[in-house]
């Protein structure tokens, strides 16, 4: 046991070292241009959204509209921060302090509200990502309408890959544990979950404050790295957003959040020449594919090694039959 | 010894009286009844006792190791913290999760790594979680789950569904177990190894329990003690021999059955 532990994480630090260097490889040898590190750069984001949205909605099944709300105070906190002390180490202190600033928030606003269920509860979060857009639309420091404009760029690849891969395995990390397993039970049966002794308020509110912790970073990631914030960057729409890929990639499976991100991106990427149909044909897609699998891509599963064997063995099996 | 005392338990629903001034009393290793026709109120008193209804007036208080516990006022949670696990009378498992993490959900109140742990999946996170693994097929086994722990709780039969809900109770570690319906839907096969089974985890566990049941070979057959429910009042208590000769009690709920058979 203790050895397959350690085969395994020595399998995934491998992925994740050769991804690395692989991306930073193309990124030296120019194959990477700005506008394809452009398109990345919005990909490692929406995955720390999108995964740590789901951590809420997918896995402890509490609907949260106001993600964006989150990612906004990390943004700002990180480029206040990173104005006045220009560096590195700067965008670093940034960084956490939007991200644990974000969390304090999520723990002051769930607290209360986490109590509601269902349509309720997006409301109630809805209200606040629009309270806090409107508190940086008038505070004095935030500069208003108008925004902030950062002019370091301190986001490179190996921060990009450092906090989403660390969002990812610190997420899949926590599922995997009692403490996920007890905000999986939440979503599937409240009233049988404190019947077995869990205490479903915690609980929420941990997912809750650990997800608003991450959209923090991401957040901060985005004002470091495209330069230019305003409040209507992260209204209701980028909430929407967020919860498209989750609900895209399934409810429930971090694979699904990774490759909707991916999917989703490449797809208004690609779009982009032709911008009168860019959002009609975006949502058609999206129409579609929510018909044929309404459980989104993945539905709860996870991308796996025994899953590929599944499929193969699928699909060795059809050709067997076609011949 | 006492192990709960149940003093004028009320639960009013606007006008509708479900329990009303219902006193009960379990003493450490009993194994009692609860009975009475359909809508007497006997699932709304399992609700009262494990919070996840308030009562209108009354006291609930579970005595233990020499300290004793107001429950009326507590959360669910806390309450099984407090020992007391049950069963639902539609069963509520966990139904997109597999045999073996219904079990383990059940455990975590007692878990002692911290949240870095879960984390960063440290050695104590990986040491308790195999714990939890090897805890959680002794109890699987005891009802023989065990060879199905990846099954999903919703692909299991019925019965073994009833069985796996046990299961989860006893995964709480409690002192006071209480059952609603453990039967309800078995054929006779079915329910008369279950009786034994009830009769076994009891004594092996230490365990006193509260039993909601229809089938009357098994109240009778396993229960020491029984209360009679009716209208949400209790109208009788007594050992098998007496409710069965007991007047009021046929006249409300025996009576029932001998004019269907
Ligand atoms: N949440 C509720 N709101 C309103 N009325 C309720 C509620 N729960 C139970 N009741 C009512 O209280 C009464 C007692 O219901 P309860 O479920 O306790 O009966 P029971 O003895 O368990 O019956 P059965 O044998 O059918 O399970 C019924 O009239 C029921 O309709
Ligand atoms: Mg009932």
């Amino acid at each position: 046991m203790q050895k397959l532990l350690g085969s395994n994480f020595l399998k995934k630090a491998i992925f994740l070292a050769a991804t690395f260097g692989l991306v930073q490889l193309l990124i030296v040898t120019g194959v990477i241009n700005p506008f394809i590190m452009d398109t990345l750069t919005t990909i490692c984001i929406n995955i720390i959204l999108a995964v740590s949205l789901n951590l809420i909605t997918g896995f402890t099944g509490q609907f949260s509209l106001g993600h964006a709300g989150f990612m906004s105070i990390g943004a700002y906190t990180c480029t206040i921060i990173t104005l006045r002390v220009p560096t590195t180490l700067g965008f670093i202190t940034g960084l956490l302090a939007g991200a644990i600033l974000a969390a304090l928030v999520g723990a002051v606003v769930g607290l209360p509200t986490l109590r509601l269920r269902g349509d309720y509860l997006a409301i109630a979060t809805l209200g606040m990502a629009e309270i806090i857009r409107i508190i940086f639309l008038n505070l004095d420091i935030t500069n208003g309408a108008a925004g902030l404009f950062n002019n370091n760029q301190y986001v490179n690849w190996f921060w990009l890959f450092l906090f989403t891969a660390g969002t990812v395995v610190l997420i899949s990390n926590f599922i995997k544990s009692s403490h996920g397993r007890a905000c999986i039970s939440i979503r599937e049966d409240e009233i049988a979950a404190e019947a077995v002794g869990i205490n479903s308020t915690k609980y929420k509110v941990t997912a809750f404050v650990m997800g608003a912790f991450f959209a923090g970073i991401a957040g901060s990631m985005h004002s470091s790295y495209f330069y230019f914030i305003k409040p209507d960057l992260f209204g209701f729409l980028k909430s929407i957003n967020i919860l498209v890929i989750v609900v895209f990639g399934g409810l429930g499976s971090i694979s699904g959040s990774i490759i909707a991100a991916i999917l989703l991106a490449l797809i208004s990427t690609s779009l982009q020449s032709i911008p009168e149909l860019q959002m009609v044909i975006y949502a058609a897609m999206l129409i579609t594919i929510m018909l044929f699998r309404p459980q989104g891509l993945m539905g709860s599963k996870e991308l796996s090694l025994s899953l590929f064997k599944k499929w193969s063995s699928l699909i060795h099996r059809k050709n067997g039959g076609e011949a | 010894m006492p192990i709960l005392k149940v003093n004028k338990l009320t639960k009013a629903f606007g006008g509708l009286m479900a329990v009303s001034n219902v006193n009960l009393e379990l003493n450490q290793g009993e194994l009692v009844g609860l009975i009475g026709p359909n809508g007497a109120g006997k699932t709304t008193v399992f609700n009262l006792l494990t919070g996840i209804y308030v009562p209108t007036s009354g006291t609930i208080t579970l005595f233990q190791d020499n300290n004793q516990t107001q429950l009326q006022c507590l959360k669910p949670y806390t309450i099984c913290k407090a020992g007391v696990a049950r069963t639902f009378q539609n069963i509520r498992l966990f139904k997109d999760l597999t045999v073996l993490d219904n079990v383990r959900i059940a455990m975590h109140k007692n878990l002692d790594y911290g949240l870095f742990a879960s984390l960063f999946h440290t050695k104590a996170y990986s040491e308790e979680e195999n714990q939890l693994i090897e805890k959680s097929l002794e109890l699987l086994k005891i009802l023989k789950l065990h060879h199905k722990k990846d099954e999903l709780a919703r692909n299991l039969p019925y019965g073994e569904q009833r069985h796996l809900e046990i299961v989860r109770a006893l995964a709480a570690n409690p002192s006071l177990l209480l059952l609603d319906e453990p039967a309800a839907g078995m054929n006779p096969a079915e329910t008369a190894n279950l009786t034994e089974m009830i009769g076994w985890i009891r004594k092996n566990f230490n365990l006193t329990i509260l039993l909601i049941e229809h089938d009357m070979s098994l109240v009778m057959k396993i229960c020491e003690r029984i209360y009679v429910l009716d209208y949400g009042m209790v109208i009788a208590e007594g050992t098998p021999s007496e409710i069965k000769a007991n007047k009021r009690v046929i006249e409300a709920y025996l009576g029932e059955e001998v004019n269907h058979a």
